[in-house]
């Protein structure tokens, strides 16, 4: 995506409707066409898939990030009840495991919810100064914008509009970055 | 795409379109604000001006200006604690438990739902604050090493296990709604005319511009929040309900504590969501989302969730006498007839009987009907935490310490307070956010709408999605 920040020359098919534009990825695929990214305001299932997107994998990071604060929390406890304060309440031994499970369980979601939404906000590069990238400002409310970067393709540009005017596309712009 | 079956109402009326969604629900983010909203929010910060200077009143004089005696150490703020916790658990369980469940009526409600879990665990932890008489070393309750003043926490404390379940339930639900945001922070902001609201807007929304990348992996990160979420919500009124449940007093060791506190904190948190949906779609205009079915089946789990408490109130009663405990079955029976009856007979009232009315279509469905037994519901909740509080407390082992409570103007005041601060929170979020969730509610328009108008789509062509032209898409 290293050349949507340079000189990329993207046209850009705009869709009325979330069941034409699936269809239409996979016809413009087809066709031998390369997308660059389809915009939406809200998910499509089996858009990604269509695509050819790999699978997210958003849940190694939350596994490991709830295995970190179930650790943490077994290292907290241990450590002040069992070694550096040992200390005899209710009549339980000063280290006692059934009664700190609520704590593990309270520290492993949490660190699995703060460290999973962390990773999926560094690795889509969202952030409070982040510039959005925008092919079209109705994407967000009510249209879907298919986005084909000129540069990776082959076709004449003539013939890419035409295959996206065939495969539904209300209207096409040419967008320059 | 879903085949709907036709059986099912739909969901969103009045054949809106994406546009429509985008249009009804931006409005009156982006409008003046509006002369209900307006008096509404005067009247709110009014109410929290004067409870905070009551509250204020009460750290600098000392919690004796409260009607707390040597028997009865936690009345009104633990009652308004655990009330305000309660009701902060209908927003987590609509967004999390019915997204694992598939319930699509959630997506109108779980915004303005989640935003009320948010504001009510605030309000909360206030008294949290307040109750520690000594706010400024609130810190004490973390696991800090000693030389910062004090020892290590106990974690064998089920109060300490309330720092860590209130504090990560806030935290976590919080996450959870501000990511839900995001999407449509984008679309205030691509929206927004003037120059400070795009900024503010633009910073808001992180730079979000729904690529399906962006979008495939958002939805997989909802579903790990919600799967997550899920346990949470069980176990942080379950911890709750241990602050009493591990204690020795009659009438709180009670091994049922848990899942009773449980229903009874969806109960009153739905019955809480009932009263301020019920006011947005009309002053918002959004009756074509949130619907006589939604409220329907919102109503259906204050009945559910209403019996199981209604049950367990009962078995409380059986075990106090099937335990042959003498002092258990003082407890329950000083509730139902000791001084506090009112109290008891108030909660028995409003919590087991009203509820039961829901078995009526006609009442489920009747907008008045509901508003006034979420509030009587409400009302009951409350007394059911002061019944477990202070009427186990007043009368203890020694009759020569028995004791009523009698609450001062600052006990009631700082409850006040509580208000205050709930509905300024909540006012400033139905004003400068979207109440309705925009890109959930435009997914299931297809499935769930009345009828399609053309403009939505080119294949429906004004028929609903029984229409099996929908499945051909998909694979």
């Amino acid at each position: 995506m290293a050349d949507v920040n340079g000189n990329g020359k993207f046209l850009v098919g705009i869709y009325d409707d979330d069941d034409v534009v699936l269809k239409a990825v996979k016809d413009v695929k087809q066709a031998g066409v390369r997308i660059h990214e389809v915009y939406t305001p809200f998910p499509i299932h089996g858009l990604d898939v269509a695509l050819g997107h790999p699978r997210s994998r958003l849940g190694i990071a939350a596994f490991l990030f709830a295995l970190s604060g179930t650790t943490t929390a077994l290292l907290l406890t241990a450590y002040t009840e069992g070694f550096d304060w040992p200390m005899i309440v209710g009549g339980k031994d000063s280290y006692s495991f059934p009664v700190y499970i609520p704590v593990i369980f309270e520290l492993t979601v949490l660190f699995c919810a703060l460290g999973m939404v962390g990773t999926f906000l560094v690795s889509n590069g969202l952030g409070p100064t982040v510039k959005p990238l925008m092919f079209d400002l109705r994407t967000t409310d009510n249209k879907f914008a298919m986005a084909i970067d000129l540069s990776k393709n082959k076709l004449a540009e003539g013939d890419i509009e035409q295959l996206l005017r065939s495969s539904g596309a209300a209207e096409v712009n040419v967008k320059q970055f | 795409m879903h085949v709907t079956s036709a059986v099912r109402t739909p969901l969103v009326t009045g054949g809106k379109t994406y546009a429509d969604v985008t249009e009804d629900v931006s409005r009156q983010v982006e409008g003046r604000p509006t002369r209900e909203w307006t008096i509404a929010f005067t009247i709110s910060v009014i109410v929290l001006l004067y409870g905070t200077a009551c509250v204020f009143w009460t750290w600098w004089e000392g919690l004796g200006v409260w009607g707390l005696n040597k028997t009865i150490g936690w009345a009104w703020d633990i009652t308004n604690f655990v009330w305000w916790v309660g009701i902060g658990h209908a927003g987590t369980l609509i967004s999390a438990i019915l997204l694992l469940f598939r319930q699509k009526w959630r997506t109108a409600v779980n915004r303005a739902a989640e935003a009320m879990t948010i504001f009510a665990v605030i309000c909360a932890a206030s008294f949290i604050l307040m109750h520690m008489g000594r706010p400024w070393l609130a810190y004490w309750a973390l696991p800090l090493p000693n030389t910062w003043g004090s020892l290590w926490v106990n974690f064998k404390s089920p109060l300490v296990w309330d720092v860590f379940a209130i504090s990560t339930y806030f935290t976590v639900s919080l996450v959870f709604w501000y990511m839900g945001l995001i999407p449509d922070l984008a679309t205030i902001r691509d929206r927004a005319r003037s120059k400070v609201s795009r900024y503010i807007y633009g910073a808001l929304s992180m730079g979000w511009n729904g690529s399906a990348k962006t979008w495939a992996r958002y939805e997989y990160m909802s579903l790990i929040l919600a799967g997550l979420s899920t346990p949470l919500v069980l176990s942080v009124h379950t911890i709750v309900s241990f602050d009493f449940a591990t204690s020795v007093i009659p009438g709180w060791h009670t091994t049922i504590f848990p899942p009773y506190f449980v229903a009874g904190a969806i109960f009153s948190g739905f019955a809480m969501v009932q009263n301020l949906m019920l006011i947005i779609r009309v002053v918002f205009k959004l009756e074509d989302y949130i619907t006589v079915e939604h409220i329907e089946s919102m109503n259906k789990v204050i009945t559910l969730t209403g019996s199981i408490v209604g049950v367990a109130y009962l078995t409380e009663f059986f075990i106090a006498w099937y335990s042959q405990v003498e002092f258990e079955s003082y407890a329950f029976i000083n509730r139902a007839t000791g001084p506090y009856w009112w109290a008891y007979w108030a909660m028995m009232t409003c919590n087991v009987i009203s509820p039961q009315l829901f078995w009526s279509r006609t009442i489920r469905r009747s907008v008045v009907w509901t508003f006034t037994l979420s509030v009587v519901v409400n009302i009951g909740m409350w007394f059911e935490r002061f019944v477990i509080i202070v009427t186990s407390l007043h009368r203890d082992y020694l009759p020569s310490s028995w004791a009523m409570f009698h609450p001062t103007l600052f006990d009631i005041s700082d409850y006040i307070f509580s208000f205050g601060l709930f509905f300024t929170l909540f006012l400033l979020f139905a004003k400068f956010l979207p109440v309705v969730n925009m890109a959930e509610v435009k997914a299931i328009i297809k499935s769930s709408s009345e009828k399609l108008p053309k403009s939505v789509s080119g294949v429906a062509k004004g028929e609903r999605v029984t229409n099996p032209a929908f499945n051909k898409n998909v694979e």
